[in-house]
């Protein structure tokens, strides 16, 4: 076993944020200090290079044309299909690109939902939800009939397992979870979920956009049946995101956009489809996105998924011990780093979150303030938002320090109300 | 430091200590108003006795800029005239957004809201309580 120092001579921070161009740049006269990989990562040079390598070299569009570029472009398309599947271990079949994570769950309500949920059915969530992962289940329950039914968390910010005992006991058609909390910084225990679910006949779908990005993610031992996850918070250009799925449900599933390429035969009333993934992916694909997404996986891979965990497990053990020493802030979700994906929520106890993030901006260091397209966690909280710093490979454990110090600007601008 | 533009003294003092907050439960005009980018929430109460706004009060969750111009809503609007709480909403409107408008005095609480402009993020902070003034003022 490695000891830590070891770990820390391998996991060369420096190297790696010399692949980073905007970690040079300035922040209103402070070297900028990026604490938002949450919302979405900073990109390294690698993946810079492959969008430009494929728009000044390869491109054409794919799965058509005789030609060498259309050949190259879809041998490299379907090569970085190839790299996401392997990197949460499964089949380049079953994943599906999509914009985004958001499009993935959509994706499943339209095409699974539509087709296998009916009125009376019930769909079980937890109120760790972002958005994404309950604006478009109250679309299919707007045309279904079904019932959305919340499983609450505790006041430590974890899942209250014993609930989701009694949700399950509703047999439900689905349960779709958050795997990694983006307010909470909680891991949710995904396996153990599957198993109980799918013991009831659920399926199961894990919203992994906070997971994928900062720790080593294997869908076959999960167990789950849909997993969602995001480009570009690992890496990846904007616009690109996948979808895995088991291999029978997609091929059961009807398509969920119609057009070009997901077709085999057209005629003047029916069409058959083409075989999964391309059946999920109507239309001219995000080609050069796809690629770089490929360029990103390369990337992380080549880091260690186990190493980003491990350096981001230190960061945020070190920003929960310093943030736990002042007394004017509230810390939410686990107070164990080992409980958490890399990021921590917090407020003063009497100044708003944006005033916090104006100020820290001032320094160079950006931070998210608001409600993280979570508002069924504010209102568990009785909040209205909350400032959040989220961390990623390339931060190191003095930008932890430079941020809980910078917000001691936040003390002098608010005063003696700070506390 | 950059924000002292921003956190002009006069904004802090109303932040800390607003001036009419709290609910108005013989309010003959409400509204609410929501940004739902950050989540701010402000409901705005008034009282006319004919054309006059004898009564002005808010309740809400926000940024100081959010709450500190609220709280310089209440205190300038009481005492106006419908029409003559239009005309100063309208002229605040236009400090925050950067368009042509009667300047405030720099005795007046409100001119302190000017520096909002040059942070573009802030000005819908600002700008909450006054659009919600201006819905209950085209009702």
């Amino acid at each position: 076993m490695m000891t830590s120092l070891q770990t820390q001579l391998e996991y060369d921070v420096e190297a790696i944020r010399a692949d980073f161009p905007i970690l040079q740049r300035c922040v209103n006269g402070h070297p900028l200090v990026y604490l938002d990989n949450a919302a979405t990562s900073q990109k390294p040079r690698q993946v810079i290079d492959a969008l430009v390598r494929y728009y000044e070299f390869t491109n054409a569009n794919v799965h058509r044309g005789l030609h060498t570029l259309a050949e190259e472009a879809t041998e490299a398309y379907e090569s970085a299909r190839a790299k996401v599947a392997r990197f949460i271990g499964a089949e380049p079949e079953s994943v599906v690109f999509t914009r985004n994570t958001t499009e993935a769950i959509n994706l499943v309500a339209y095409a699974w939902g539509l087709a296998n949920l009916k009125s009376g059915d019930r769909v079980v969530l937890t109120e760790m939800e972002h958005h994404s992962n309950i604006v478009p289940w109250q679309l299919i329950a707007r045309l279904t009939g079904v019932q959305l039914h919340y499983v609450p968390f505790t006041p430590e910010g974890e899942l209250d397992m014993e609930a989701l005992d009694d949700a399950l006991k509703l047999e439900p058609k689905l349960v779709t979870i958050v795997h990694v909390s983006n307010v909470l910084g909680t891991m949710n225990p995904v396996e153990e979920i599957t198993r109980k679910a799918h013991a009831v006949g659920a399926k199961v779908l894990i919203d992994g956009a906070q997971a994928v990005p900062h720790k080593p993610v294997d869908v076959g031992q999960i167990g789950c049946d849909f997993y969602a996850f995001s480009g570009h918070k690992m890496l990846a250009p904007t616009g690109i995101g996948a979808l895995y799925a088991r291999r029978e449900l997609l091929e059961e599933m009807p398509p969920f956009l119609g057009g070009g390429s997901m077709i085999r035969r057209v005629t003047h009333q029916f069409s058959t489809w083409a075989d999964i993934p391309t059946k999920f992916e109507a239309g001219t694909p995000n080609i050069a996105d796809g690629i770089a997404f490929g360029a990103a996986v390369d990337y992380l891979q080549q880091v260690g998924m186990e190493a980003i965990q491990q350096h981001e497990q230190q960061l945020t053990a070190e920003a929960l011990r310093l943030l736990e020493d002042e007394e004017d802030i509230v810390i939410y979700g686990p107070r164990d780093a080992r409980r958490r994906c890399g990021l921590v929520s917090f407020n003063f106890k009497h100044v708003h979150p944006h005033d916090v993030a104006q100020i820290l901006d001032a320094r160079g260091i950006a931070i998210r303030a608001g409600h993280h397209c979570c508002q069924l966690i504010m209102r568990r909280l009785d909040l209205t938002a909350t400032a959040r710093a989220s961390f990623y490979l390339y931060n190191t454990v003095e930008e932890i320090r430079t941020f809980v110090q910078a917000l001691d600007d936040v003390r002098k601008v608010f005063g003696k109300y700070a506390g | 430091m950059l924000d002292d533009e921003l956190y002009r003294e006069i904004i802090l003092e109303h932040y800390h200590h607003p001036r009419y907050k709290g609910a108005l439960p013989d309010a003959n005009l409400t509204a609410e108003g929501m940004n739902p980018l950050c989540g701010d929430e402000l409901t705005l109460y008034l009282k006319t006795d004919g054309d006059r706004i004898v009564e002005a009060r808010f309740e809400g969750r926000g940024c100081s800029i959010s709450q500190a111009s609220a709280s310089m809503l209440t205190e300038a609007i009481r005492g106006l005239t419908l029409q003559e709480a239009k005309v100063l909403q309208e002229r605040v409107k236009a400090m925050l957004t950067g368009a042509p408008h009667e300047p405030f005095d720099e005795e007046d609480d409100l001119s302190a809201l000017e520096g909002v402009k040059n942070y573009p993020v802030r000005i819908k902070c600002a700008l909450l309580a006054w659009t919600t003034l201006e819905e209950i003022l085209s009702k």
